[in-house]
């Protein structure tokens, strides 16, 4: 099953219709594998259609391998797992990429399960490089390093999966860029790159159906926002991360939190930034309260800039920062207030 | 029908939330030994599940552990909150194993139950991988309810809320089923007492990967594909920041810099 010129695969999720971003980051990263490899790369398209398929193509994918079954318009993981599983033994895959969302790791450990295979779950960044089995001294040439924060962000480990094909990974929302997408000549491109496949689910028993689907329609977006002010506990109360508020306001950013901000009930649980919570890499990233546990930092340390206001002059946060401020952020925030409306 | 069987699968974890320096070893390697061992979050919340089930409907909760014998220690917490039957899966056998192989060899416990509904926690905090419940569910055949948050039973039906991350899902389940619970559920119920008294001296039981029919090759080293190849403990590199006092004039410097560079405005 270790073919060397196995594809490189990103399963697309899609959901009502849409295929999720995550999608789009996994086929940057994907690109970068696959032209290293020299291999195709390849977007997995379940329960989608032809639109979706050239926003894959468009997104960096060579083919989009579809298959369209009406009992995979809505995600079941016993159906996706049988379909996918099946694919995979047809076509050889060398590496297949998952979002490490929910529904990325509801599948993918069922998958390498039934495949027999490794899987790294919530990667933060996949290379290509070469690997000796220390035991046994056996060379691995070109395998996929998964390298992935463990032990709750204190250590960072880098995991390969020389032997049982294909190569798993999930790998985290927000961590990969998307390429530029790039319009098709006249969805030419798209026709020649939609490979069909069967579902191969007849006889399948699926003893899950989805009744009810009620979308969270979130007002917070930390991913997309370009500047985010950020709380942790020594913000000190619910009434302080006001001020939070007032400033992105003023910058026209969002507010996020850490864990013990969350965990403290000084801001929701979707505001959470970092390991548990979502990762960003905002333009501006201003940092209040905040201590730095290596959990927090995971999510936001790629920042293009990042400001911190501490009393704790050692606090960890600073060695993050490019501006740090010590200082009470109740007197130092609204000075920032008042500077950021002034240049308004 | 005389209530359901639940088997929830549990583990002891090094408690990660409270690192301190001794945690790490020169190498970047974890010394477990300078780290409390506790009940993994998320299991608590799975034994909840299946002791709400017992309370409701009646049937039997039975927990299992895969580790070191030291992890008697929760399956004697999961007896004194309610449970009926303890067991440890301890073997020598079993080192190494990755979540392939833990999955297998927890599945093959598993079985020995028949259970009408498995839980297992969403993830463990020592890992975070959230594989090892999908994965028991597919070598047992049965579906795998992830991120459940509310579960009805009714005959051999479940229906059950779970979050997918962009909303909820409500799915009608035929079992059996297992579950992976998140905290959501709620709580884990505290002690009770009399159970306390009657069973603090107890033994769980204890098997090996032989008395569950596990195939060396699928356990521990053998059966698991993924390898370490490095590991770095997290070191923050001692970056050079710029200090602004905290005055009206410095803040405004600062912020005219990040309009002029157009980080802002």
């Amino acid at each position: 099953m270790n073919t060397r010129s196995g594809e490189v695969w990103v399963f697309a999720e899609q959901e009502d219709g849409k295929v999720a971003d995550i999608a789009f980051e996994l086929l940057g990263k994907g690109r970068e594998l696959a032209d290293r490899l020299a291999v195709k790369l390849a977007a997995v398209l379940l329960g989608g259609n032809e639109e979706m398929c050239a926003k894959l193509i468009e997104g960096g994918a060579d083919i989009v391998r579809l298959i369209e079954d009406d009992r995979l318009k809505v995600y079941r993981g016993i159906a996706y797992r049988a379909a996918f599983v099946s694919l995979i033994r047809e076509c050889s895959p060398q590496i297949v990429i998952f979002g490490a969302t929910h529904m990325g790791r509801d599948l993918a450990p069922a998958i390498a399960s039934e495949v027999r295979c490794g899987l790294t779950a919530d990667c933060t960044d996949l290379q290509i490089g070469d690997y000796t089995d220390k035991k046994t001294g056996e060379e691995f040439k070109n395998v996929l390093m998964q390298i992935r924060p463990a032990f709750g962000g204190n250590i960072i480990a880098t995991i390969v999966n020389p032997r049982n094909w294909p190569q798993m990974a999930t790998v985290r929302e927000g961590v990969m860029k998307p390429l530029e997408r790039k319009a098709t000549d006249e969805g030419r491109r798209t026709k020649d790159g939609i490979v069909r496949h069967s579902s191969n689910l007849d006889g399948v028993e699926i003893p899950v159906e989805v009744v009810e689907i009620i979308r969270r329609h979130s007002s917070v977006n930390l991913k997309g926002a370009r500047i985010i002010v950020a709380g942790g506990a020594g913000v000190g109360s619910k009434e302080n991360f006001k001020l939070l508020h007032e400033l992105a306001a003023a910058l026209g950013g969002a507010v996020g939190g850490s864990r013990a901000a969350v965990d403290l009930g000084y801001c929701e649980h979707e505001r959470q930034i970092g390991q548990t919570g979502v990762t960003v890499r905002p333009a501006l990233m201003i940092s209040c309260g905040i201590s730095g546990a290596v959990q927090h930092l995971a999510g936001m340390k790629d920042s293009a800039k990042i400001i911190a206001i501490n009393t704790d002059k050692d606090a960890p946060i600073f060695q993050a920062a490019h501006y740090g401020i010590v200082g009470d952020l109740n007197q130092v925030l609204p000075k920032l207030i008042a500077a950021v409306k002034a240049k308004g | 029908m005389n209530g359901y069987n639940s088997v929830v699968c549990i583990k002891q974890v090094p408690d990660t939330k409270r690192i301190t320096g001794d945690a790490m070893k020169a190498d970047g390697t974890i010394n477990r030994a300078a780290l409390p061992a506790v009940f993994n979050p998320d299991d608590r919340c799975a034994l909840e599940a299946a002791l709400s089930v017992k309370e409701r409907f009646g049937g039997t909760v039975t927990v299992i552990t895969m580790g070191l014998p030291a992890a008697k220690a929760i399956l004697r917490e999961a007896l004194f909150c309610g449970a009926d039957r303890a067991v440890l899966v301890t073997d020598r056998k079993a080192a190494g194993s990755d979540t392939l192989a833990t999955s297998y060899i927890l599945s093959q416990a598993v079985k020995k139950f028949s259970p009408d509904l498995v839980f297992c926690g969403r993830q463990a905090i020592d890992g975070d991988t959230a594989q090892t419940g999908p994965q028991i569910a597919e070598k047992l055949g049965m579906p795998a309810i992830t991120y459940l948050e509310k579960l009805d039973l009714d005959g051999q039906t479940a229906t059950a809320v779970r979050d997918i991350g962009t909303g909820i899902e409500t799915d009608r389940v035929k079992l059996p089923a297992l579950f992976t619970v998140t905290e959501k559920f709620g709580e884990l119920r505290p002690f009770n007492m009399r159970r306390v008294m009657e069973l603090k001296a107890s033994e769980p039981e204890t098997l090996d990967c032989a008395a569950i029919g596990c195939e060396d090759s699928r356990c521990g080293f053998a059966g698991s594909p993924t390898n370490v190849n490095r590991i770095e403990s997290v070191v923050l590199a001692g970056g050079e920041f710029k200090e602004v006092a905290p005055t009206e004039e410095a803040i405004g410097n600062l912020v005219k810099e990040l309009v002029d560079e157009h980080t802002i405005g």
